[in-house]
């Protein structure tokens, strides 16, 4: 359990100290001054307060009350989005805000020492350099059972896709990411397209990012693929190997349809910078549908409105209900779900192939493309089939994780590059989920296990932008993958879901705005204290464990002995 | 059944509320119940029932292309669009509905009559009696009593005859007191504390006006007040908002001035009236009934119906009697105008909140039972049982129904019945089988139970201590919109798969799975029987800890038995029904 650093834990405060002695050996001394604080108290909502010793390390907060059996805070620094700071009289109190959108308060005696664990706070939570960062200091203190690095290659991805056509081909056009810099090395293109074709369509479309294979729809043979926009600029540019490429997708006869994730004025702006949309005379066999899924930076002033009317405690009702439509979060929860809905159609009662872009290809893209399989794959609903639709979808898709991850909600710094895109894709999972709650193998708490991790982490899963990032960093080699601690039995067994019953439909989200709810288990997480809900939870699995194994066995067991007897039956009618 | 001017029609079209999709075609059935469309467009045949007493509005609308819609609203929520290619069809289906959606009076079986109420408990029918909840609390005893003063309706014509007073109230206060109260409602006793002596008490307003006094009235206060000896005041709680409550001065009404009354807390917490409560749930259902509104227009919407806003002055008044009374050990008097209608929303909420019992099957029955049907409150006019005056009609009830829901989504153990109990109550509440679902027929009863059945999980959990809790979380609990209740039946906005059907399914799997061992049990020791007939170390005690069936059982009959056990055991599935049949839309709709 100790692992997930950012949860609180029990720790012999031995370890703590030698912990924290070899953190100071290293690089991060100097940033330390004060590393430890004597009779510091920790609060937070619905925890009884805890008072201890307050110790810094180069990546860690943590707090012992030095006592056996009581609780002990560890932080990752990289957890933390803001910090505030008080002083009534001598006593300084840190207001840390996390960015799993978590608030807790330290009381430090001393105005010195509460000044320097708040400059080192700050300085150790907004490290640019990524080689310090946790995931390379991180020593797995569990048995790896499968390394995780291993356990998603495109190569094995695209095994499963030749079981069942041969209309694809695994081309590595891309192999030292010179074609695309945010493409993996293999990726799955029309057999019939040679790599020249690629390198020519690459240079058409955004960031290279050629149209590939997303998805392969094993009922009827249908594809989705996804790319960047495509640079026709204002002069209407064509290249006859992207339109070549993608048609080379369509059956004879068939139409297919492309999926902009912009609106049309959006769409049209785009074109004064260089970018576009496909037209219909040069695509005539392509429909083009506009939707209006909003740009990233919009999507981070949405998150830190919703944090915002979440946390402000002294509203009525009303201005709830005003400040949560004025956050937007909502509607950008049912825009990408009727996205994906209308993706997942097209594929699925349509019988036709969608290619689906937006700007980059990196955003709106792989919300879209990656819920889509989530409602037409039953595969991508186990545990195992998430990990690697996230892995296929997001990492090798070339999600600029680290970008769009590396401030919250509370931050107080200019956002650059951030946005909770990942976040809305895993509301937008949880809200199937929600619909569907015998259709997913995994539970809520995997969804909000892939948020903690992706904002901060011990494992080197999230890190980087990019394939090419990630093999730049060695990640592979010199961190560990957060796919193997997911996949250990008793974490397995932690984040499944009781009233899962595998279910091979297709399954349709109703988007309408009462079937939509704010996410409570990450929204009101930390508001709320969840002790009725787990137990009702708890309960909810004895039941069914209870009816599944034993009853079930006790029932086996009964029938064994009857057939048994009956077998024995005869010798004693016999005589 | 001379209104049914046309029993059936064929072809006609059932419009999908939000989409755009085909709409359904099937055989409308007009019956001395209820108006049935059987759908005749796909294979497996769909049927809605409505019944008639549940229709709220009919209205013809003009003539399409398509033909001529009939446009439907029904008291639970459900709202149906039918097009009829002939007008004179629908021109008839249109004037029967009318007429037999709006029942005449005097054939009305749903007045409630508490005489005849004796006469049923006389007969043994003793489930549903606030009496013997008032025995449960631990009355009589050194404070309170019960009084018959009220046996004729003398006192008060919508009281109960048997009403809780303090013990040292004498007979001229408490007429005196009547005087001094709207319709002769005194303060009567709702819930007693046991563990803390304080008491909830309830009344309607007093007749104060601009400077009126009443001797009776400050004793019978100070009375309730004495029988908490521990406690050196009382809290007087008006659910109105203070405006209305001063405007009701003016017409010779009120509220308890402090200064008359020794030792009182006085307190308003705001609770809009029947109208404002009336106008709001229009607006919530306009808001249901949107065509694919955006998400913005949805929570405006919501937000500009001001309905979940009531909701919480509902809980939050029933969570200030409940802390009132466990925490500061005081005891409470709440009323509003008549006292009949947020009176009994706050008392029945705070009586949940303190007291597990209610949180029973039976315990909410006798709750209704206490709090509305015996103290009046007007279910004819509030439901609009009958064509009355469309003012006093108003959702006071579905409302205390909703805050219950929010308790309960809050405190899932917490409940021994579920959402589909609540969603129960709520349909016979409008469906005007009220009277026969808590006083007098106990098929229905028992159809109940059967339906609800249980709840899964289910502790007596104290909410006392958690009080702080919910008043922290109602907060944020309130943005919830049901969409079960008032999207009850556009099934696509319910989620696909249910858990509390999932786990219904479980249980009762459960149940059959152990009476399936316990077959198996006594074949197995039947065969053990024959077993021990054969082998040397038979074990004879054993046998006679069975039960006689088994013992009696020979060799012979136990044979097939035993077979036919073991196919049908072939069959039991444990594990539950695969969620793809769930996935399909519900076949039937009533």
């Amino acid at each position: 359990m100790f692992l997930c650093s950012h949860f609180i834990l029990t720790q012999p405060v031995t370890f703590l100290v030698k912990h924290q002695q070899r953190c100071q050996e290293m690089e991060f001394a100097e940033l330390i001054k004060t590393p430890r604080v004597d009779g510091v108290v920790l609060r937070r909502p619905f925890l009884p307060t805890v008072e201890g010793t307050l110790c810094l390390t180069g990546h860690h907060l943590i707090l012992s009350s030095r006592q056996d059996n009581t609780e002990e805070l560890w932080l990752l620094h990289a957890n933390i989005d803001a910090i505030e700071k008080r002083f009534v009289g001598s006593l300084g109190t840190i207001i840390v805000k996390c960015k799993d959108l978590r608030v807790i308060q330290l009381d430090i005696p001393g105005m010195e020492e509460c000044l320097n664990i708040a400059s080192s706070i700050e300085v150790l939570s907004t490290l640019d350099s990524v080689s310090l960062m946790y995931p390379f200091f991180y020593r797995p203190m569990f048995q790896v059972i499968e390394d995780g690095w291993k356990s998603f290659l495109p190569e094995d991805a695209f095994k499963d896709l030749e079981s069942m056509t041969e209309e694809w081909r695994l081309s590595d056009v891309n192999k030292d990411y010179s074609v695309c810099s945010s493409y993996p090395p293999l990726v799955a293109v029309p057999k019939d397209v040679d790599d020249d074709t690629l390198r020519k369509a690459a240079a058409f479309r955004h960031g290279g990012r050629f149209p590939v294979l997303s998805y392969y729809h094993k009922k009827n043979g249908m594809v989705m693929m996804r790319s960047g926009q495509p640079l026709t600029g204002t002069n209407g540019r064509r290249c006859k190997e992207d339109e070549k490429l993608i048609n080379a997708t369509l059956r004879a006869g068939k139409r297919g349809y492309i999926i902009d994730t912009r609106t049309v004025s959006v769409a049209q702006q785009a074109k004064a910078r260089g970018g576009g949309f496909e037209s219909e005379a040069n695509y005539p066999q392509w429909r083009r549908i506009h939707k209006a899924i909003e740009r990233s930076s919009i999507l981070q002033e949405s998150l830190i409105k919703l944090v915002e009317a979440c946390n402000d405690q002294s509203h009525s009702m009303d201005r709830w209900l005003s400040k949560l439509e004025a956050s937007n979060w909502q509607t950008h929860v049912k825009e990408i779900l009727t996205t994906a809905c209308l993706a997942a159609q097209c594929i699925d009662r349509e019988g036709a192939s969608v290619l689906v872009h937006g700007t980059e290809g990196t955003d709106s893209t792989l919300q879209v493309t990656s819920l889509a399989q989530i409602i037409l794959d039953p595969a991508c609903r186990t545990i195992q089939g998430f990990q690697a639709l996230v892995e296929r979808e997001w990492l090798q898709a070339g999600h600029p994780f680290q970008q769009r991850c590396s401030q919250s909600a509370y931050s107080n710094s200019k956002p650059r590059c951030e946005a909770p895109v990942f976040l809305l894709f895993l509301d937008c999972v949880w809200q199937i989920l929600r619909q569907f709650p015998c259709s997913f193998q995994f539970s809520q708490h995997f969804l909000v296990l892939l948020f903690e991790h992706t904002y901060a982490s011990q494992f080197g899963t999230f890190m980087g932008n990019s394939a090419s990032e990630r093999s730049k960093l060695n990640l592979s080699q010199k961190t560990v993958s957060l796919w193997s601690w997911v996949n250990r039995p008793q974490e397995v067994e932690r984040l499944s879901n009781p009233l899962y019953e595998a279910n091979c439909l297709v399954i349709w989200p109703s988007v309408a705005p009462q079937s939509l709810l704010l996410w409570e288990g990450v929204f009101l997480r930390w508001k709320r204290s969840s002790r009725c809900l787990d137990e009702a939870y708890d309960e909810m699995v004895h039941i069914i464990q209870y009816n599944n194994k034993e009853l079930q066995n006790k029932v086996n067991n009964l029938r064994r002995q009857l057939a048994q007897l009956e077998t024995e039956e005869p010798l004693l009618q016999t005589p | 059944m001379e209104h049914i001017l046309t029993p059936k029609v064929e072809e006609v079209k059932l419009l999908d509320r939000y989409t755009a999709k085909k709409p359904a075609i099937g055989t409308l059935y007009l019956t001395a119940t209820h108006l049935i469309f059987v759908e005749t467009s796909c294979n497996t045949r769909k049927e809605t029932w409505m019944l008639h007493h549940l229709i709220a509005t009919v209205e013809k609308l003009p003539l399409t292309a398509m033909g001529c819609p009939l446009h439907i609203s029904c008291k639970n929520f459900h709202v149906a669009h039918f097009v009829i290619s002939s007008e004179r069809d629908c021109q008839n289906v249109h004037q029967s509905l009318v007429r037999l959606s709006q029942p005449v009076e005097e054939l009305y079986a749903f007045l409630y009559n508490p005489k005849q109420d004796e006469d049923e408990r006389r007969n043994g029918w003793g489930f549903i009696d606030s009496a013997m909840d008032f025995k449960r609390m631990g009355l009589p005893n050194e404070f309170w009593e019960m009084t018959d003063l009220n046996k004729n309706y003398e006192l008060c014509s919508t009281y109960h005859s048997e009403l809780g007073i303090p013990k040292t109230a004498s007979k001229g206060t408490v007429f005196g007191s009547a005087k001094f109260r709207s319709r002769g409602r005194i303060p009567t006793l709702s819930y007693y504390h046991k563990e803390s002596n304080a008491a909830i008490c309830r009344c309607s307003q007093p007749l104060s006006g601009l400077s009126a006094r009443c001797v009776e009235d400050e004793e019978m206060l100070q009375a309730i007040s004495r029988a908490n000896p521990k406690s050196t005041f009382m809290y007087v709680v008006d659910t109105r908002p203070k405006l209305n409550a001063m405007a009701n001065r003016a017409a010779g009404k009120g509220y308890e001035n402090e200064d008359n009354y020794s030792n009182i807390c006085f307190q308003f917490v705001g609770i809009e009236n029947i109208h404002v409560m009336r106008n709001s749930l229009q607006k919530l259902l306009e808001v249901c009934a949107m065509k694919s509104p955006t998400m913005s227009d949805y929570l405006t919407g919501l937000e500009n119906s001001g309905w979940l806003r009531h909701i919480k002055a509902v809980m939050d008044a029933g969570v200030f009697l409940a802390k009132a009374v466990a925490e500061d050990k005081a005891s409470v008097l709440v009323h509003c105008s008549d006292g009949w209608d947020r009176t009994a929303q706050v008392c029945s909420l705070a009586s949940i909140l303190l007291d597990p019992f209610y949180r029973t099957i039976k315990g909410l029955m006798v709750l209704i039972e206490k709090e509305w049907i015996s103290m009046g409150h007007k279910f004819t006019q509030r439901c609009g049982h009958v064509d009355g005056d469309p003012k006093e009609v108003s959702p006071v009830f579905t409302q205390f129904i909703e805050c219950l829901w929010n308790l309960m989504e809050q405190y899932p153990c917490g409940f021994e019945y579920n959402e589909k109990y609540l969603l129960e109550i709520h349909n016979h509440v409008y469906s005007c089988q009220f009277g026969n679902f808590i006083g007098n027929c106990q098929r229905e009863r028992e159809e109940m139970r059967h339906l609800i059945s249980f709840s899964l999980v289910y502790f007596f959990q104290t909410f006392e201590i958690v009080f702080n809790l919910i008043e922290y979380q109602l907060h944020y609990l309130f943005d919830r919109f049901w969409c079960g209740m008032y999207n009850h039946f556009d099934k696509g906005m319910q989620p696909k798969q249910s858990i509390l059907d999932h786990l219904l399914t479980i249980t009762q799997k459960k149940a059959e799975g152990e009476k399936k061992m316990t077959d198996l049990q006594i074949l197995a020791v039947m065969d053990g029987v024959l077993a021990d007939q054969g082998s040397p170390t038979g074990t004879p005690p054993e046998q006679t800890s069975l039960s006689p069936v088994s013992v009696s059982h020979t060799a012979e009959n136990a044979k097939p038995l035993m077979n036919g056990a073991a196919v049908e055991e072939a069959e039991i599935e444990l594990v539950p029904t695969a969620g793809s049949e769930k996935m399909e839309p519900v076949a039937i709709e009533n």
